[in-house]
């Protein structure tokens, strides 16, 4: 029976009225009187050096308050990296200046050289067209092979090469799984590429600066997961304001996918500008300066060997990534292809050797940070992909293969470092296979085959890791920020309550699933409860929603803090109702004395609290208001197993998606609706990244995808009929170590989906007789024929 | 992007030469050139109103005569500022050689974009270039010879800045 309210019930999303209805309130939604613009002058050119900037004829131009060039940012500090990693001799990664505008150099299209403030957006356009800028092209390097191979051209002239770490994990096995692969009796291996990607959230990226000068104040509303982080990184790093001068604003947020996380330029410009003009200075990106100065994802080159014993046992995995920077390292970057990537190549299988090697290296394009998944999907994309080949290779079911080897006893500590605390790979491969009705494929082929097409059948597992944490671990690993989360319970004197968490929601609908909890554990109607959330002016200090730690961190924090309203709750019920507080028992919202009749409703107690006047005042306080922190213990894992079937054309290469289901555990899950929506969009997004989107740059550096012409967004006709595009949850281990039993569900989605696709299209082709062993992503149909043509 | 062609002159080398030479040949020959003035030893400042795909912009820029061999060779090197469309950039190697009582040009182009015309028109990118090539040499063979034979042009009927056909000589040969 499905649930009316409550934990489990698929509430529907009361943020949804106001997105649905244009009440929603963006950042671009905020308009400050007297407000200036700012029009960012940026590079079209990859790299060189800027000899000479001249803004005289623009200084003078209608309109224009002042203009900004790299020189007016000495005194402050660059755009900082939030996370350190060392390399495997030891050595610190290399860190580059990262100004806030260009100076001296320019190393990527897009990179801001000028900024000009004016009274109107056209008249700062109009003036940035006047300012001169004279640079000396230098030869680009995009490659990133190239970048290290050769210090011809070096993106920092002040680092020793292009290399910023060469990562070794786990070092010390490094001798064993060389050994392993020399005593293995079949070795598959697999070059591939992770293509990288552009976020292209729907609401771009916004800027809002304010400054009042009368208590020396600034605010900042922006388009970020993650207000806090951004006020402790601007403040502290960047523009020297202490936390309690500066308030930082994230209103409805529309889309992310990562790359809302990361500090920009943009807005410590517009905080920094508004107290030099005296007047708030807003930007709005539009979409084509999307595509050159939001940070990228992915841009993996890897090449991943699989060894195996004689019975087919995996016996060792060893990978070497180059990992593209970019020009700069955005706020997370160097953590992505490590600590989110090494981590996972267990994947869900018992490999007693792994060896994870990543060269992270500067090039002239814009840098590259967390994206939906962020580090896992280039994992499992390689892990599933060798697997597949090694099957094969092997003459095996993939599916009996992947079998054979699931891990099966939890807790399980893999040799990359992590414990994983629960999962029952065989239940989601069972069911996967069950609701892509596996045994009915050959049929479907048959009938593809009749009208001259290929289909194909693609299986797939994931493991994925959620809430990063704990603090002190990650403090170890290089992280230079905890990784806790923090909620604030009010409850008002009429007993509606108001969450105030340091989560944030970019669309995932925390407004309404976390009420859901609070509401079963008080036994409230969900409609008590609001959340707010994106103002440190009214939230407790918080880490913001990125790495589908939500609900695992932000909702535990926020069940901690609940149950510390509860537990006064009891002590003012026992004190109304003159019994132990032992025997004081919440259910349905009314307290009640076990054993008896007696009971009082939780309005009568919140009252209670606030207006004293029968209240313990010599044991508790007056007032309901609690906050928690909660740093969790380890990661979380979900996993899953997914299918594809897929139809080729072999006259063009064209491939189509005709049906996918994926079977996740996600442990606990609070809305089944919103869990079920995530789960299409990621796949949705990981189907885009198979077949359709590339973010590509010429050898000299310019970005030649920079609009929707050229980068091709997946659209509803690029995915199966929703009664063949099917999600589900119902194998469930709970996480044994949040309060809630969850897990996350955000990224599972374009975490699993990108293998299964290319598992399928090489299923279809070798049907057809192609000795096709990869494609690389996107499976465009030139890609796909080319392939099937040699 | 790099491209080579070749056109055949009825016209003697010296006579081609000469034309090469000239900031009105090479005003009339660049497509979309509104302003070119100059000298081939000083260089040619220039201003050409071009459509790449969705961008349209003014470039202002110069044109360099580089590595003269006299009668023989040179190569023509310009680059564009389009403001917020990019820029452009390019040099022409070219050749001429004696061929049957005219003369046969031979080019080489290597062109570069960058910016917005990157971004946007990078599909296009190719075949444009390789039509602001074609137009310029044939412009150039026709204001050198005299009419073509139905040498398309569209650029031309779009600007209406034709340019009188064979005129250069006619002025050289008096």
């Amino acid at each position: 029976m499905p649930k009316d309210g409550g934990i489990g019930a698929s509430s529907k999303r009361r943020e949804d009225v106001r997105f649905l209805t244009g009440a929603g309130n963006y950042t671009d939604d905020i308009n400050i009187h007297g407000q200036a613009h700012v029009f960012f002058l940026r590079s079209d050119i990859a790299h060189g050096t800027i000899t000479g900037i001249d803004t005289s004829a623009a200084q003078g131009m209608p309109g224009v308050v002042k203009i900004f060039t790299g020189a007016d940012f000495e005194a402050v500090g660059g755009m900082p990296c939030g996370w350190q990693v060392t390399d495997k001799h030891g050595a610190p990664m290399q860190e580059p200046r990262h100004p806030i505008l260009a100076h001296g150099k320019v190393r990527h299209v897009g990179e801001p050289i000028a900024a000009v403030v004016a009274d109107t957006l056209e008249q700062a356009r109009d003036a940035a067209e006047a300012i001169s800028v004279e640079i000396d092209e230098l030869p680009a390097v995009v490659d990133m092979k190239a970048a290290v191979a050769s210090d011809n051209v070096k993106v920092h002239d002040d680092l020793t090469s292009n290399l910023c770490y060469d990562w070794g994990f786990v070092e010390e096995n490094k001798a064993a799984t060389d050994e392993a692969f020399k005593k293995a009796a079949h070795v598959t291996t697999l070059e591939l590429v992770n293509n990288r990607l552009v976020a292209n959230p729907m609401e771009p990226r916004v800027a809002v600066g304010d400054y009042a000068r009368g208590t020396d104040e600034s605010t900042l509303y922006t388009t970020s997961q993650n207000p806090h982080v951004i006020r402790l990184l601007m403040g502290a790093f960047v523009l020297g304001i202490p936390e309690h001068k500066l308030r930082v604003v994230a209103p409805d947020v529309g889309g992310g996918f990562g790359t809302k996380i990361f500090h920009y330029q943009e807005e410590a410009f517009c905080t920094f500008a508004a107290k030099a003009c005296n007047r708030a200075v807003k930007w709005t990106s539009s979409r084509s300066e999307a595509f050159m100065s939001d940070a990228h994802g992915r841009d993996h080159v890897t090449k991943i060997e699989l060894a195996l014993d004689a019975e087919n046992n995996f016996t060792a995995v060893r990978t070497e990534t180059y990992a593209n920077m970019g020009a700069y390292l955005s706020t997370f970057a160097p953590s992505i292809p490590t600590w989110l990537h090494g981590t996972l190549m267990a994947g869900n299988y018992k490999t007693p050797l792994i060896y994870v090697n990543v060269k992270a290296v500067f090039t002239n394009t814009v840098p590259v940070d967390a994206y939906r998944g962020a580090g896992r999907p280039e994992a499992t994309f390689q892990l599933e992909r060798v697997i597949d080949k090694a099957a094969r290779e092997l003459g095996v079911d993939p599916v009996e293969l992947r079998r054979q080897n699931f891990i099966t006893e939890f807790p399980y500590a893999t040799p990359v470092a992590v414990e994983y605390d629960t999962g029952d790979y065989h239940a989601t491969m069972d069911k996967v296979l069950e609701l892509s009705d596996r045994a009915g494929f050959a049929a479907r082929r048959a009938a593809s085959e009749a009208k001259g097409k290929l289909r194909g059948f693609g299986i797939n597992c994931f493991i994925e890791a959620c809430g990063i944490a704990p603090s002190n671990l990650v403090g170890q690993l290089g992280a230079r920020a905890g990784l806790y989360e923090s909620a604030t319970v009010r409850v008002n004197a009429t007993g509606g309550l108001v969450v105030m968490t340091g989560s944030h929601s970019h669309g995932q609908g925390h407004e309404t699933a976390f009420p859901q909890v609070i509401a079963d554990m008080i036994g409230i109607d969900e409609s008590m409860i609001e959340v707010v959330h994106g103002d440190t002016a009214n939230t407790p200090m918080g880490m913001g929603t990125y790495g589908s730690r939500s609900i695992a961190v932000g909702g535990s924090a926020m069940v901690r803090a609940t149950e510390k309203i509860i537990a006064k709750a009891k002590k003012i019920a026992s004190h109304l109702l003159e019994a132990s507080e032992s025997d004081i028992e919440l259910k349905d919202g009314a307290f009640s004395v076990a054993g008896t009749d007696k009971s009082v409703a939780w309005g009568d107690v919140t009252l209670a609290a606030y207006v004293p006047h029968n209240y313990p005042l010599e044991d508790i306080e007056p007032g309901l208001e609690e906050t928690a922190f909660y740093d969790p213990s380890n990661f979380t894992y979900p996993a899953g197993a997914y299918t594809c079937e897929v139809e080729v054309d072999p006259a063009t290469g064209e491939v189509s998606i005709e049906r996918f289901a994926s079977a996740d555990d996600f442990g606990n899950v609070v809305n089944p609706m919103i869990v079920e929506g995530q789960v299409h969009g990621g796949i949705a997004q990981g189907i885009g990244q198979a077949l359709l989107e590339n973010c590509s740059y010429d050898e000299n550096g310019q970005l030649l995808t920079a609009s929707y012409m050229d980068y091709t967004m997946p659209r509803a006709d690029n995915l199966p009929q929703m009664d063949h595009y099917v999600v589900d949850h119902s194998c469930q281990t709970p996480c044994t170590h949040n309060p809630l039993g969850v897990k996350g569900c955000g990224e599972a989605g374009a975490i699993g989906s990108p293998p299964t696709v290319i598992n399928a299209i090489i299923d279809a082709l070798q049907s057809g007789g192609h000795r096709v062993d990869h494609i690389d992503m996107p499976a465009t149909p030139a890609r796909v024929w080319a392939a099937m043509h040699g | 992007m790099e491209m080579s062609g070749s056109i055949r002159i009825e016209a003697d080398r010296e006579t081609v030469w000469a034309a090469l030479l000239s900031a009105d040949v090479l005003k009339d020959c660049v497509p979309g050139c509104q302003e070119m003035a100059g000298s081939p030893d000083e260089g040619f400042a220039a201003t050409v109103v071009q459509k790449v795909g969705p961008v349209k912009a003014t470039f202002k820029g110069e044109v360099q005569l580089e590595d003269r061999v006299e009668h023989e060779s040179l190569r023509l090197v310009g680059d564009g500022k389009g403001g917020a469309a990019g820029f452009a950039k390019g040099s022409a190697k070219v050749t001429l050689s004696d061929a049957d009582g005219g003369t046969q040009l031979d080019y080489e182009v290597d062109a570069k974009v960058g910016g917005k015309l990157a971004q946007l028109g990078s599909r296009i990118i190719d075949g444009f270039a390789r039509k602001m090539a074609d137009q310029f040499f044939e412009r150039f063979r026709a204001a050198v010879e005299g009419p073509g034979e139905g040498a398309e042009d569209d650029t031309v009927a779009e600007d209406g800045d034709a340019p009188k056909k064979g005129w250069f000589r006619s002025m050289v040969s008096g």
